[in-house]
């Protein structure tokens, strides 16, 4: 187990290395050192800027020299850069947006966990149900429909509606910290959450759904039942358990690149997360912001799927002891 | 009174193609201790006609009667028959590998087993249990065995963790549908003694699935046989070996070595067994029999008693005495041979 573990993030490890090679090769290294100076500092910089740039990043020496002082900066600094449009540094923008985005990431996958695991069983132990039909069509029609358009809807039917008849529960846009104000924060997520979950859902009601049949038509499954097993233990013990590898990828997949940002959600309700800020930022040609929140959400995919895989070795002993 | 009666099975399956009728008018029983045994192509049913009784031959429309020590299995509500399951009537199956559970230790799913149905066995007491169950299949070093995954033991350990786990709460009646099928050869007898070893210890009835009418003639007091969802011959054990009736019987047994006389190699039947959804006319095995004459392609032959005996019956038309059916068959063969 410690070895699988210690060979999984070595090659996380690896992956990483590739990426921060490939992040600094698009941006730092095209063109000549002014102009990469410029295109870090944004619009209308000053000539000392670029100058201060070009001392900084050691943009007059070699390329694998610039490459190493950008990892060295990186890694022993947690320097993600200095951001000259908003003259404050890479990794306080964007440690501000991170836990915007957690927040959404998590909460909205916990319900779209338990709405799609439970619609998914449901509906594969009574198959060819009514109940399997209208969760197979549900799953299908959230399935279809754009996020935005979801979000929208959400806005205009929970938001507006109740609005207008002054009932304001759920704020339409912003954010307000956990910290603050926990009330105020469950009530700014709630919209977003659903948002992003029941989109999400879909997805997992199917996935369950399939998994779920497939095993239980294996043979464990007829022993369970031969044991003289309650029939919900049948399904749960015995093959929810086993049908769980396909929705745990899933959700690594999903985590990950949530991390690096709910663009379209945070767009809608104008949270100020990640995918936000990376919008925001390629407004305003603001270039290391976008460098940093890039490194910052492969590292995001590279750790949730590190997790997918201890979960895979947790849940079936035949990936642990090989 | 036999510990189980099944009388008048049926049971079949709707499909997109039509009803697949996997059993149809099955009858059989077994007696305390004794062992039955179930032979049968393919897909002639002996599993769902098995399965179907203690409710696991699911999507399946069953009818009949299954008489369990006084009860009809069929017609009991699904929770008195799951306490049935498991407790009184045990089953094992084929492959022994995907029949336990790859993500749980044998401990955990032998204790399950206990567990479920005594609840107040504690869980140390049932982890002692499950020791002393795999020391008694046969298992070496039980002690340290029993808390590893079934993927850690071998074909033959996997099979006696099965029986242990069948063996939990000594079971009047113990199904085991071919158990020794996905086994090594070697392994294959081994496991078929530790069957008889706790049938004799314990007393359990056994209702022994198989296509191998050599281990039938090894463990089974009587033997059933099946084709196309019905019995078409049963008999003790002796009388079926040396003076079968029915022309399917005498099939099987000519396909097996020791009955071949110089042949060593199986000699199987000739033809496919008919689809389950669309049966031949009369009776069901004239496409393949060598014997078949008129009548048998107009009316289905009843299961009747044959050669004078009390329990030996035959579903074919060929004459019900000795001398009647040779005589009868040479004159069909008309000077072929057989086989
Ligand atoms: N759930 C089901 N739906 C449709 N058909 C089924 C179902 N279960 C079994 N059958 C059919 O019933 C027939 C009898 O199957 P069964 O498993 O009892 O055969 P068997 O004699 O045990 O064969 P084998 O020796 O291969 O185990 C087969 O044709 C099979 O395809
Ligand atoms: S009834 Fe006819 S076809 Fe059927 S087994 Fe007997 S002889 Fe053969
Ligand atoms: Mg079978």
């Amino acid at each position: 187990m410690a070895r699988f573990l210690l060979r999984r993030i070595a090659q996380g490890i690896v992956v990483m290395i590739l990426v921060t090679i490939l992040v600094f090769l698009i941006f730092f290294g095209s063109g000549s050192q002014i102009d990469v100076a410029r295109r870090l500092a944004g619009r209308n910089a000053s000539q000392q800027t670029i100058a201060s740039i070009t001392h900084r990043l050691h943009l007059n020496e070699s390329l694998p020299a610039q490459y190493w002082h950008f990892v060295v900066q990186l890694v022993w600094h947690h320097n993600l850069g200095y951001s000259y449009y908003h003259t404050q540094p890479v990794s306080t923008i964007i440690g501000h947006a991170i836990p915007i985005t957690l927040s959404l990431a998590i909460g909205a996958a916990v319900i779209w966990l338990v709405l799609g695991v439970l619609s998914g069983v449901t509906a594969a132990v009574r198959r060819g149900s009514v109940m399997d039909r209208v969760f197979t069509g549900l799953a299908l029609f959230f399935y279809s429909l754009p996020t935005f358009v979801l979000g929208l809807l959400l806005l205009f039917l929970v938001y507006f509606q109740l609005a207008k008849r002054g009932i304001r529960i759920f704020p339409g846009q912003g954010y307000t910290g956990i910290t603050s104000n926990p009330l105020k924060w469950l009530e700014s997520m709630i919209l977003p959450w659903f948002t992003l979950a029941l989109v999400s859902a879909a997805t997992y009601m199917r996935l369950t759904r399939g998994s779920l049949l497939e095993v239980l038509g294996e043979d464990y499954i007829r022993t369970a039942r031969a044991k003289g097993l309650p029939e919900r233990r049948v399904i749960f013990r015995h093959g929810l358990r086993s049908s769980l590898t396909p929705v745990v990828s899933q959700l690594g997949i999903d985590l990950g690149t949530l991390v690096g940002g709910a663009i379209v959600t945070e767009t809608v309700f104008g949270m100020p997360g990640l995918g936000y800020t990376a919008v925001t930022s390629i407004t305003n040609q603001d270039l290391p912001v976008i460098i940093g929140i890039v490194i910052v959400a492969s590292g995001s995919v590279v750790v949730a799927n590190i997790l997918v895989d201890i979960f895979y070795a947790v849940l079936d002993p035949r990936v642990r002891l090989h | 009174m036999a510990l189980l009666e099944v009388k008048d099975l049926h049971v079949s399956f709707n499909t997109d193609d039509g009803a697949v009728r996997a059993a149809r008018g099955v009858s059989f029983s077994v007696d305390r201790g004794q062992t039955l045994g179930i032979v049968g192509e393919s897909g002639s049913g002996k599993s769902v006609s098995t399965q179907s009784i203690v409710g696991l031959a699911r999507g399946g429309s069953v009818t009949g009667e299954a008489i369990f020590d006084g009860r009809d299995l069929l017609t009991m509500h699904r929770d008195e028959l799951q306490k049935v399951r498991g407790a009184q009537i045990a089953m094992i199956f084929q492959d022994p590998l995907s029949s336990l559970h790859p993500f749980y230790r044998v401990d955990w799913q032998i204790c399950e087993m206990i567990r479920a149905h005594e609840p107040r066995t504690d869980a140390k007491a049932a982890r002692a249990r499950a020791i002393d169950l795999l020391k008694l299949v046969g298992i070496p070093q039980a002690e340290r065995r029993v808390d590893d995954f079934p993927h850690q033991f071998s074909g033959g350990m996997r099979q006696r963790a099965m029986i242990a786990m069948a063996m939990a709460l000594n079971p009047a009646l113990l199904i085991a549908d071919e158990p020794t099928t996905a086994l090594d050869v070697t392994v294959q007898a081994q496991v078929l003694r530790v069957i008889e070893r706790l049938q004799n210890e314990f007393g359990t009835a056994v209702i022994l699935i198989t296509h191998d009418l050599g281990v039938v003639a090894e463990i089974a007091d009587d033997v059933v046989v099946m084709y196309a969802g019905a019995v078409v011959e049963t008999a003790d054990r002796d009388e079926l070996f040396y003076r079968n009736h029915h022309p399917y019987t005498e099939g099987l047994l000519r396909s097996l070595p020791a009955y071949g006389g110089e042949r060593a190699r199986l000699i199987p039947i000739t033809g496919q067994p008919p689809s389950l959804i669309k049966l031949p006319t009369g009776c069901k095995f004239h496409p393949r029999c060598p014997y078949a004459f008129d009548r048998c392609r107009a009316e289905e032959p009843p299961l009747a008693l044959v050669y004078g005996s009390s329990s030996h019956r035959s579903s074919c038309w060929l004459p019900h005495t000795v001398e009647g059916r040779e005589s009868t068959r040479a004159q069909l063969l008309g000077g072929r041979t057989v086989g």
